[in-house]
C-alpha cells in the first residue's frame, strides 16, 4: 500500500543497416548554373530528417555552406536506387553514396575553378562559405556560383558526380551461424528510475538518463529529437503497448487509439540524454545509424527498475498494472506460506 | 543534450564546418506551416475509392465469392477478386531471391488470418464503397485455427501457410536460424550456477498518425503513378511491377515525407492492389487505411518467445548461453524470416561468451502478419538479454552495472557469428551512466576500455 | 444525397458552400475549400491530428458535422502566419526542433494557439493539459510543451514590460 522507488539499468548495442542484397543505395549530386547543388536519391524521409542531414554531409564534402545544398528525393524517376529508410540504414548509407558523388563533383568544380585561377586544382581550398582560394594566397580566390556559371557557359563542363554504397551480402553458414550482419555498431545505456504503485500496479517513470555512442553526432539537435523520441516509445512499448492485450489469444485486440494504450503527454519521464563518439571507419563522418536503438535500452532498464522497486519480475511485455498486481499478490501469497 | 568529447578522443579528427553543427531542418517550416505534402494531400478530378472486404475468420476455406450485388451498387466501377490480379502471389523479399512467395495479393482458396483481404470495392464516394464492401458475399468452411507459436510446432497443429508446408520457415539450417560457438553443454557442466529464464512480449503496433495507403493515378504517356506513404520507394515499385505484371518504366512512385514510418510502411500491402484498380478503371483511385485497419491489418512488431539458459561462474562470468527464440510471423513471412535471422546475429548480445548456441525460429499463426518495426529483430531480445543480466548478477550478489562490465564485448573479442568485435563502446557507455547517474562502481571498472581485453 | 447550404468564416474568409448533409468540418476544409493543413488521422476524434479552432474553441473536425458551423468563425494553420511572418508558437516549434514528420503539427498548433489565446502565460501542466488530446509517435513530447513553454514566457516577460512600461 505505498509508492515504492527503483532503478535499473540497461546496455545495449544495435547494428547499422541489413545484411540483405547488397544493402544499397545510390546518389547523384549536380551544381545548377549558379553553383548551388541538387542531389538525388530516392530516400523516403520518415520525419528523422534524412533529407536535412544529408544536405549537411554533401556540403561538408563539396565545402559549401549547407543552405546551397537543395535534396530532392523519393521520386522513382528522378532518383537513383536507395533500397529504402529502414534498419537505421538511411543517413550511413545514404550518407556514403553522397559523400562519393559529392566528391566527384567537388573534382571537377576544382577542376574549373584552377582553370579559371590558371593552378593546378590541388593547389585548391574551398573555405566553407562559398568562394575556392589559393592556399595561403586568400585573396586569389572565385566564389563557387562564378565557378559553376563559368563551368556552364564557358568552359562546358559537368560540376556532378555519382555515389554507392554496397556491402557484400553475407549468406549465414547453415551449420554454425558464421556471418557479417553488420560494419557498425551503436552502443547505449540506460539508468532509469521508476516508483510502483502497489496497490494499482502502475508504473511511473521518473527519470531516463541514456548514454548513446552514436559515431559521430553529425547534427546534434537532430540527433537529440531521434534519442528522446526513441526512449519515449520505448517506455510506452514497455508499459503499455500491444494490439493484443491477451496474446496469444487474440480476444480483445485493440481496434483504435481508445484501446491503443501509450506513454501520455502528462506521464512523460525526466528524460536525459548524453552522448559519445567512436567514429565509425565506415560511417559518413564516422556516423553509425540511431534511429532503432534509442528505443531498445529503455524497456529493460525499466523492468530491472519495477524489479528493484518492488521485488517481482515481469518478464512479458507490456509490463501492465494487472501482471505487476498479480506478481505481488503470488509474493504476498508465498511469503505468507513460508511464515504461517 | 551533452556530448562527452573525452571518449575515443585519439580517434575522432576532422575539422568541420558543417558535420557537428545544429542546421534547421530543412522541413519543419513547412510543416509548421502544414503545407509538407503527405501523400493524402493531392486532389484529383473523378477520383475513386477503395475498400478492402476481408476475412471475418482466423482460418477458413473460401467455398465461394459473390460479388453481384457489390457490382450492382450504385456508385461501384469495379469489383476485383483473385482472378483479377495479374500475380496473385508476391512475397516481398523475392527481389532478393528471398523465397518461396507465399502470400496472396487477394485469398482464392482460403484466408489464414482475420482481416486478410478477399476482394476489392472500387467506388466513386467512400460511403459506395463501403456500403457494397458489406454487400460481397463470402461462403467460409471455418478451420481450427492456431495463436500460440511453440503450440503451431507440435505435430497435429493445424496447418497455417500450405507454402511453406510447415508452421516455420526453413532456412537452409533447418527449422531454425542457427548460431553455433564453441560448446554449451561443457559450458553449462563448468558453470558454479545455472539460470533457465522464459521472456514473453506480444505484438505492438507502429501507430503512425498518419495512416498506410497510397493514391494511383493513370498518368501520362500511359503510366501510372502511385503517391505513396512507403519507406522503400524502389522496393514498392519492383514488386508492384512483379504484381501486376507491367513493365517497371509504366509506373512512377512518388512519396513525400511519410507521417511516421518506424518500419510499417516497407510491406507493399496497398499499392499494387490500388494501381490494378486504377488500370482497370482507367481512374485515379485512392486506397487509405482507416484507424482500426492500421491497427489490426497493417503488420505489427513480432510477439516473440525467448527462452535462455545461461552457466555462471561465482566471479561472475557467463560461460554458456543456449537462447531458442520463437518469432511470430503471424499468417505470411513479410519480413521475418530476415527478422529472425537478425535476432540469431544479435544474441548473445554485446557480451563475450565462448559458448554459445542460438536458435531463431519463424513461426507461422493464425493471426496478422507482422514485420518489421523499429528495432526489428533486436528489441525484444534486447528486453529479454537486459532482465537476464539483471537476474544473472544477482544470482551471484554482484552490483548489475559491474557484472556487465565483466562480460563485455571489446575490439578483438569473438562474437558469436564469427566475427571480430570492432569499434566497440559498451564499457564507456556504463562508466559514463555510472558517473552521471551515481550509480558507482569499483574504479577497476572505470579504468577498462573497449580497446583492449584486461581484467 | 441532400445538399444543404453552410456559410461561414475560415481564416477570415467568408465561405458559402452547398455541402451533402452530414459532411464533416474535416471533409469541408480538406474536399470543398482545399485547405489541407487539417490532418485526418483516425477519423473518429482520438488522435487531435484534425485539431482546428471553432469561435476560439479547439474542436476536432473529423467528429464535427459542418452543419453545426454555421454563422461560426473557423481558424486552421492555414490562416496562424501573418504573411510571410510566422505566428510565435510556428517560429517556436521551428527553433526547438519540435516536429520530425510534421503529422501531427496542425493540430499541435491549433491546440497550443488555443490554450495561448484564453491563457497567454501557461504553466508546464497547463500545457500538457491543453494538448492531452494530441498523438506524436515521434518527438516523445518533450520539445513541443518546452516550445509552447517558450512561447508562454516571452508572452509573461511583455506582459510585464508593458505594465512595467505603464
Amino acid at each position: 500500500m505505498a509508492k515504492q522507488r527503483g532503478r535499473g539499468v540497461a546496455a545495449v548495442n544495435y547494428p547499422t543497416g541489413m545484411n540483405l542484397g547488397g544493402d544499397p543505395t545510390q546518389a547523384l549530386v549536380h551544381s545548377t548554373p549558379t553553383g548551388n547543388f541538387i542531389v538525388s536519391l530516392s530516400s523516403v524521409d520518415l520525419g528523422q530528417g534524412i533529407k536535412s542531414v544529408v544536405a549537411q554531409i554533401c556540403a561538408e564534402t563539396l565545402g559549401v555552406p549547407t543552405e546551397r545544398v537543395i535534396v530532392d528525393t523519393a521520386d522513382s524517376d528522378t532518383g537513383p536506387h536507395c533500397m529504402g529508410t529502414f534498419a537505421s540504414r538511411g543517413t550511413h548509407r545514404a550518407g556514403n553514396a553522397v559523400i562519393a558523388a559529392a566528391k566527384e563533383a567537388r573534382a571537377v568544380m576544382l577542376e574549373v575553378a584552377a582553370d579559371m585561377l590558371e593552378v593546378d586544382s590541388r593547389d585548391l581550398r574551398t573555405d566553407g562559405a562559398g568562394n575556392i582560394h589559393i592556399v595561403g594566397v586568400p585573396s586569389k580566390s572565385v566564389s563557387v556560383t562564378d565557378v559553376a556559371l563559368a563551368a556552364h557557359f564557358q568552359q562546358g563542363r559537368s560540376i556532378s558526380g555519382r555515389g554507392m554504397f554496397f556491402i557484400p551480402r553475407s549468406y549465414p553458414s547453415p551449420t554454425d551461424g558464421a556471418m557479417k550482419p553488420s560494419t557498425c555498431y551503436a552502443h547505449a545505456c540506460t539508468i532509469a528510475e521508476v516508483e510502483v504503485d502497489t496497490e494499482t500496479g502502475e508504473v511511473a517513470v521518473l527519470s531516463l538518463k541514456s548514454v548513446y555512442e552514436v559515431g559521430r553526432a553529425l547534427n546534434p539537435k537532430m540527433v537529440e529529437q531521434q534519442l528522446v523520441g526513441g526512449t519515449w516509445m520505448g517506455v510506452s512499448h514497455a508499459l503499455y503497448e500491444t494490439t493484443e492485450p491477451y496474446y496469444p489469444a487474440r480476444d480483445h485486440a485493440c481496434r483504435d487509439f481508445n484501446e491503443y494504450l501509450m506513454l501520455g503527454i502528462g506521464d512523460l519521464p525526466k528524460t536525459e540524454i548524453r552522448v559519445i563518439e567512436r567514429p565509425a571507419p565506415d560511417g559518413p563522418f564516422g556516423a553509425k545509424g540511431l534511429g532503432e536503438m534509442c528505443a531498445n535500452a529503455p524497456i529493460p532498464a525499466v523492468a530491472n527498475a519495477i524489479f528493484d522497486a518492488v521485488g517481482v519480475r515481469v518478464d512479458s511485455l507490456p509490463i501492465s498494472p494487472e501482471k505487476i498486481l498479480r506478481a505481488l499478490l503470488a509474493k504476498e501469497s508465498s511469503a505468507a506460506g513460508i511464515i504461517g | 543534450m551533452e556530448i562527452s568529447k573525452s571518449y575515443f578522443a585519439d580517434e575522432r579528427h576532422g575539422d568541420f564546418k558543417e558535420i557537428g553543427q545544429s542546421r534547421q531542418r530543412s522541413d519543419t517550416a513547412g510543416h509548421v506551416r502544414g503545407i509538407t505534402p503527405f501523400y493524402a494531400d493531392r486532389r484529383f478530378p473523378g477520383l475513386l475509392h477503395l475498400r478492402m472486404v476481408r476475412s471475418p475468420h482466423h482460418h477458413a476455406r473460401i467455398l465461394r465469392i459473390d460479388t453481384t450485388a457489390a457490382e450492382r451498387h450504385p456508385g461501384v466501377k469495379r469489383v476485383i477478386t483473385a482472378k483479377d490480379v495479374p500475380h496473385n502471389v508476391y512475397t516481398v523479399l523475392s527481389l532478393i531471391n528471398i523465397g518461396p512467395e507465399d502470400e496472396p495479393v487477394l485469398a482464392f482458396d482460403k484466408v489464414r488470418w482475420l482481416g486478410e483481404p478477399v476482394a476489392a470495392v472500387v467506388a466513386d464516394s467512400e460511403r459506395s464503397a463501403h456500403e457494397a464492401a458489406a454487400s460481397v458475399r463470402v461462403d467460409y468452411e471455418e478451420l481450427p485455427a492456431v495463436f500460440d507459436v511453440e503450440d503451431a510446432l507440435k505435430p497435429g497443429a493445424p496447418l497455417v501457410n500450405e507454402y511453406h508446408g510447415q508452421n516455420y520457415y526453413r532456412y537452409d539450417s533447418g527449422a531454425s536460424r542457427k548460431v553455433r560457438l564453441g560448446d554449451v553443454e561443457a559450458g553449462f557442466q563448468k558453470a558454479d550456477h545455472i539460470l533457465e529464464e522464459r521472456y514473453d512480449s506480444s505484438p505492438i503496433e507502429h501507430a503512425p498518425t498518419e495512416t498506410t495507403g497510397c493514391i494511383a493515378v493513370p498518368d501520362q504517356n500511359n503510366r501510372l503513378t502511385c503517391y505513396t506513404g512507403t519507406q522503400a520507394i524502389f522496393f514498392t515499385l519492383d514488386n508492384a511491377s512483379i504484381i501486376l505484371d507491367v513493365p517497371g518504366q509504366r509506373l512512377h512512385f512518388v512519396g513525400g515525407t511519410a507521417g511516421g514510418g518506424f518500419g510499417g510502411k516497407v510491406d507493399c500491402t496497398v499499392e499494387p492492389i490500388t494501381l490494378l484498380a486504377a488500370m482497370l478503371t482507367g481512374r485515379p483511385v485512392a486506397f487509405i487505411y482507416n484507424r482500426y485497419e492500421e491497427m489490426q491489418i497493417s503488420s505489427a512488431r513480432a510477439a516473440e518467445r525467448i527462452y535462455i539458459k545461461d552457466g555462471l561462474t561465482k566471479d561472475g562470468r557467463i560461460v554458456a548461453r543456449r537462447v531458442r527464440c520463437y518469432v511470430d510471423s503471424g499468417a505470411y513471412s513479410r519480413h521475418s524470416p530476415y527478422g529472425a535471422q537478425k535476432a540469431a546475429a544479435h544474441f548473445p548480445g554485446p557480451y563475450t561468451i565462448p559458448n554459445v548456441e542460438i536458435d531463431c525460429y519463424c513461426v507461422y499463426t493464425n493471426r496478422t502478419p507482422s514485420s518489421a518495426m523499429r528495432g526489428f529483430g533486436v528489441t525484444i531480445a534486447d528486453f529479454a538479454l537486459e532482465v537476464q543480466m539483471d537476474k544473472l548478477a544477482r544470482l551471484v550478489a554482484m552490483d548489475p552495472l559491474e557484472f556487465r562490465f565483466i562480460n563485455a564485448y571489446r575490439d578483438g573479442d569473438m562474437k558469436a557469428h564469427r566475427q571480430l568485435t570492432e569499434g566497440a563502446a559498451l564499457i564507456e557507455c556504463m562508466q559514463e551512466a555510472s558517473a552521471w547517474a551515481n550509480w558507482p562502481v569499483d574504479s577497476r571498472y572505470l579504468k577498462m576500455s573497449s580497446r583492449e581485453r584486461k581484467g | 444525397m441532400t445538399k444543404v447550404p453552410v456559410q461561414m468564416t475560415v481564416n477570415g474568409e467568408e465561405r458559402a458552400e452547398f455541402v451533402d448533409s452530414g459532411m464533416t468540418l474535416l471533409k469541408f476544409l480538406r474536399d470543398k475549400i482545399g485547405d489541407l493543413t487539417a490532418k485526418a488521422g483516425c477519423l473518429q476524434g482520438t488522435c487531435g491530428t484534425c485539431t482546428v479552432l471553432i469561435d476560439g474553441e479547439p474542436r476536432l473536425a473529423c467528429i464535427t458535422l459542418v452543419e453545426d458551423c454555421r454563422g461560426g468563425t473557423i481558424e486552421t494553420v492555414a490562416g496562424l502566419a501573418a504573411d510571410a511572418e510566422l505566428h510565435p508558437l510556428q517560429q517556436a516549434l521551428l527553433d526547438h526542433f519540435a516536429a520530425q514528420c510534421g503529422f501531427c503539427t496542425p493540430g499541435m498548433l491549433m491546440a497550443a494557439k488555443a490554450l495561448l489565446d484564453s491563457n497567454p502565460h501557461p504553466d508546464r501542466a497547463e500545457v500538457e493539459d491543453a494538448l492531452s488530446g494530441n498523438i506524436c509517435r515521434c518527438t516523445g513530447y518533450e520539445p513541443i510543451i518546452r516550445a509552447v513553454l517558450s512561447v508562454s514566457t516571452s508572452n509573461a516577460r511583455r506582459d510585464t514590460a508593458e505594465r512595467g512600461a505603464v
